[in-house]
């Protein structure tokens, strides 16, 4: 029963739910068990939070007994990246220099996910204030993939992506800054959605870099990830960039997938040397198989989308150095003092020497050095017009198709350690989901099969235009159902059976 | 502390042109902060909260919150630009200001940079030889305040010594326009009291839109004044020194007076000025160096990007440059008309930069003539001993009444002073210091009888004066009464009396 719980998507456990067949402690406990069973060898949890949990399970349950509508999410649990504050639950970003710190307000899409009554399970591992593409930078140590635990789940949402692939939750909340949802989603074989930029509210989030960080949904389905998009999407008052107009429903356009007439723009830059053989592969079947349904694949070309990386690793970092100024000891978080004590200046500096990781630093310095006098105009300065030509690129593609496509990153999962060394390769992992961010269009990355080298899962890549959200679940629901059908099922039904793992004493010591 | 050698001012004049520039910022009384929905301790609703009960997880800089724009403040910056004659910018953008700082929650300041709100304005600004001078201003920005930093353990409540410091972020994010002129040329002996009159009329303007409460002893107006000199025939500007702590009209001219000596004394020696920012010492009337300041000064401004541009709609600058009141000199007019006053009583009143004081005062209904005579008389005599401006020891309310109860016959001009010591003490309103002190003039003529015929019949050979026609003899008597009526008498009234008395 409980095994079943877990492998429901989150529609089915919604349904079971308002049907009364299950209730939402019963679907709680079911993946508080699944968690302490898989979690010492997943490490995808930094915090689980099962009272806070199961209590907040029996109000949904007693409210539905009371007769409240509920939304068709009530009561299915959900993970939450840790980059997203939590009212009574720490909230690290994955950084050594916030442990312990327990914010005092929700974070506006938590907030949503918890009107709709879902049920907040914990928090999720992440590179260190989500700057990486492996999870190896969390201060707190690495997330495994379910699908093999000697490689990397993707970053900086792993943990996010590998909680909702190792059946710990069926949805969870990520944010996307370069790639972080889909790019965890194309190697965990999960669905992950960074929705327009201004979608959903940046309130709560931990900033990295304001103008590109985008939350969004982390699921199974694509299905799910609309219902849960429908959630947390929507105008906030509290963040000035969330864009103030309504929404249509995505589960609707989930409901509704046709793709006949449908025109998809194959990216050319993104489809050739540097790709693994299997991904494109995937990547060129997934396309055949629309076009048998009737859309129109097309190629064009973005010939700026080269920069993109260069343009990206100066305005990042030009804006973490100064977001993550704030955390300087002063007012929370960690406070290390020199020996013999110091002056407001040295403890700053203690605390943050001692609190960011080697690649937080590094970025850092990085942006520290773009936004200086005389070096503004030619780093800082000239990414934004790299950044406009980016989006005139994206903006000229749109008016030849509908959809672009890509495969979502260059290669499978890699193995713990493979780029740890070398920045620029890793950085290099997130060519093709960096583009969106830079122009603020909405992706979606879904499943296409398992590479045939390595048996290990790939992603394609379907990006449109800003506030279009809705042609991303449409083309993606119809391409789930097509490759489900060949497959006999959805591809995580061929992950490995991770419940060989359990728990042990001193694993759980270490969560 | 070395004391500096000073140039007479006179001397330095006739070597020197002084070019002066000056950077007000005026707090906003808006109900909210400029981008958190947390009170505004400059709204006088806030002013005097604990420290840190002001404060949401925006302006303490809590990781993931972001800034939301204050409406009320836009208009207020964009109402404050039109009245200094700026231009609208039609779009502006708020930038970062990155440096590290406990009173600075984020460790940057939200402010404006390349994009201010409002531009190339100018204002005219009266002296008090009748000169008008046209004060062009650069331009005027929106940011956010700091917090505020209490040392403890020092001597001195610096930085320097304290054994820690407090941080209070009741201040933090409160709205910010910060005034900026171009270099002031022309001024020569008049720069100091140009520098003051120039902020007395941004006073001016800041209480005539409501938009401030503009009380510089509580800091929501603050200047700082940059002072440069340049040999008589140079074209080249001098290197300039940037005043800070400058907290008072009186303050402001003697700053920029101390400086122009100051750096007068250093270059006719043949030394230079050093480019830096000084601190005003109130108690000793001269500046302190404090942190060298230079142009390159390297604070990595960056567009914000958690806001939008900010972008008035032409309608909305119409709307408001429609409700602008009068500008301070057609308004000067106009009251000296109302109040029948001469050019010389008027004059008095605007050099002492009390004209809004007074306004409100016979707003608060006090004859224009009485209130005049207590802002520039006894209470400008309590401001100067006490090292203050006049403004900050009272406020025009309470004036109005002290006047109204001397003209009900309920206080005498002596009884009157007292009284207002007592309120300039903050012993509370005339009615209640009356009250309290039992200070009222005996108006009951039994009381005042009595003591009459006690002091009288004390002084057989006054009565028998009085009773010759010798009515001045009557002063030793008055006198008596009013010792015995502790002052509280209304002596006319004594006099009065003492004739009947001797009479029957």
């Amino acid at each position: 029963m409980s095994d079943d719980l877990i492998r429901l998507s989150a529609a089915d456990l919604g349904a079971k739910l308002a049907a009364g067949e299950v209730s939402s402690v019963e679907a709680t406990r079911a993946h508080l068990d699944r968690i302490a069973a898989v979690d010492g060898a997943v490490h995808a949890f930094l915090h689980v939070a099962g009272e806070h949990a199961l209590e907040t399970a029996a109000a949904v349950d007693a409210k539905r007994a009371a007769g409240d509508k509920l939304g068709p999410l009530a009561g299915v649990p959900i993970a939450v990246k840790d980059v997203l504050v939590t009212k009574g639950m720490p909230s690290t970003s994955g950084s050594r220099i916030l442990e312990g710190w327990i914010p005092p307000y929700d974070a506006t899409p938590v907030t949503k996910v918890r009107e709709a009554g879902l049920v907040p399970l914990g928090k999720t591992n992440m590179d260190e204030f989500a700057m990486g593409s492996s999870t190896e930078h969390s201060a707190y140590g690495p997330t495994h993939n379910p699908w093999d635990l000697e490689r990397i789940p993707g970053g900086s949402g792993g943990g996010s992506a590998a909680s909702v692939a190792a059946f710990e939750a069926p949805l969870a909340l990520g944010s996307d800054t370069g790639g972080s949802i889909r790019q965890p989603a194309h190697v965990t074989g999960t669905v992950g959605v960074k929705p327009t930029y201004g979608a959903v509210s940046r309130y709560g989030s931990i900033a990295l870099a304001s103008s590109l960080d985008q939350i969004g949904p982390v699921t199974r389905t694509v299905l799910d990830a609309a219902l849960l998009h429908d959630v947390i999407a929507g105008h906030d008052p509290l963040d000035s960039t969330s864009i103030p107009e309504s929404w249509p429903s995505m589960a609707e356009a989930v409901r509704r997938a046709d793709v006949s007439g449908l025109r998809i723009g194959v990216i050319k830059e993104l489809d050739g040397e540097g790709f693994q053989a299997g991904v494109r592969q995937r990547f060129h079947e997934s396309l055949d198989l629309l076009a048998k349904q009737g859309a129109e694949i097309v190629e064009v070309s973005a010939p700026h989308f080269e920069y993109s990386i260069a343009a990206y690793y100066l305005i990042l970092p030009a804006e973490a150095s100064s977001n993550l100024a704030k955390f300087d000891s002063v007012r929370f978080g960690l406070r290390v003092t020199p020996d013999g004590g110091g002056t407001v200046e040295q403890v700053m500096a203690a605390t943050r020497e001692a609190g960011f990781g080697p690649e937080v630093k590094r970025r850092i310095i990085l942006g520290t050095y773009a936004l200086s006098a005389g070096y503004y105009d030619a780093y800082y300065g000239s990414a934004q017009k790299v950044r406009t030509l980016v989006q005139r690129d994206f903006d000229a593609a749109f008016e030849q198709v509908d959809v672009l496509a890509s495969p979502t990153a260059p290669t499978t999962a890699f193995k713990f350690g493979e780029k740890l060394a070398d920045p620029l390769s890793m950085y290099l992992n997130d060519i093709a989901t960096i583009p969106a961010n830079l122009a603020g269009v909405p992706g979606i990355s879904v499943p296409a099969g398992l590479a045939p080298e390595d048996g290990l899962p790939v992603g394609i890549q379907f990006l449109a235009p800003a506030r279009e959200d809705a042609r991303l679940y449409n083309v993606g629901g119809v391409l789930e159902q097509l490759l489900e059908a060949e497959w006999g099922g959805p591809l995580l039904a061929s992950a490995p059976d991770l419940s060989t793992h359990e728990l042990t004493a001193t694993e759980e010591g270490a969560l | 502390m070395a004391r500096a050698e000073l140039m007479d001012f006179d001397k330095a004049l006739e070597l020197f042109e002084p070019v002066i520039g000056l950077e007000v910022h005026v707090e906003l009384n808006t109900t909210t902060k400029m981008f958190s929905p947390a009170p505004n301790p400059a709204n006088s609703a806030y002013h005097g909260a604990e420290p840190n009960t002001l404060v949401s997880p925006v302006c303490l800089g809590l990781p993931g919150s972001l800034p939301v724009v204050n409406g009320d403040a836009v208009r207020s910056s964009i109402s404050l630009g039109l009245a200094l004659g700026c231009s609208i910018a039609p779009s502006s953008r708020f930038a970062r200001k990155n440096y590290f700082y406990p009173d600075l929650a984020k460790n940057y300041q939200i402010s404006q940079y390349d994009e201010p709100i409002a531009f190339e304005g100018s204002v005219q600004v009266e002296l008090v030889n009748g000169r008008v001078f046209d004060v062009p201003i650069e331009r005027a920005h929106m940011e956010e305040d700091a917090g505020k930093l209490t040392h403890v353990g020092g001597s001195t409540g610096r930085i320097q010594g304290a054994e820690y410091s407090l941080v209070d972020y009741n201040r933090a994010g409160v709205p910010l326009v910060e005034i900026v002129t171009k270099p002031i040329f022309g001024a020569e002996a008049d720069a100091p009291e140009l520098a003051k009159a120039y902020v007395s009329t941004i006073r001016d303007i800041a209480l005539s839109l409501g938009i401030s409460e503009a009380r510089m002893e509580r800091g929501n107006l603050r200047c700082d004044a940059n002072v440069s000199l340049r040999p008589r025939g140079a074209e080249q500007l001098g290197i300039r020194t940037e005043t800070k702590n400058v907290n008072s009209f009186r303050s402001i001219e003697r700053a920029v007076r101390y400086e122009i000596q100051r750096q007068a004394a250093i270059l006719a020696k043949g030394g230079s000025i050093t480019q830096e920012t000084r601190h005003w010492h109130e108690d000793t009337g001269t500046t302190s160096p404090g942190r060298p300041k230079s142009d390159a000064d390297d604070y990595r401004y960056f567009p914000e990007p958690d806001l939008l541009p900010v972008v008035p709609s032409a309608e909305l600058i119409e709307e408001l440059r429609a409700a602008l009141p009068e500008p301070p000199a057609a308004h000067r007019r106009r009251l000296k008309a109302e109040w029948g006053f001469t050019d010389l009583e008027f004059q008095d009143v605007a050099n002492s930069g009390l004209l809004v004081e007074l306004e409100e005062t016979v707003k608060a209904g006090a004859t224009p003539a009485a209130a005049r005579k207590w802002w520039t008389g006894e209470i400008a005599r309590l401001a100067n001993a006490a090292g203050q401006d006049a403004a900050s020891l009272v406020i025009p309310e309470h004036v109005a009444e002290l006047a109204q109860l001397v003209d009900a016959g309920t206080l005498t001009d002596r009884l009157a002073r007292q009284v207002l010591e007592g309120v300039v003490a903050g012993e509370g309103s005339p009615q209640q210091i009356v009250d309290a002190r039992g200070l009222a003039v005996v108006s009951d003529d039994g009381a005042l009888i009595a003591a009459i015929d006690e002091a009288l019949a004390s002084q057989p050979d006054v009565l028998a004066k009085i009773r010759d026609g010798k009515v001045q003899a009557a002063g030793a008597v008055i006198g008596a009464v009013m010792k015995a009526m502790h002052g509280k008498a209304d002596a006319a009234r004594v006099r009065e009396l003492v004739l009947e008395r001797a009479q029957g």
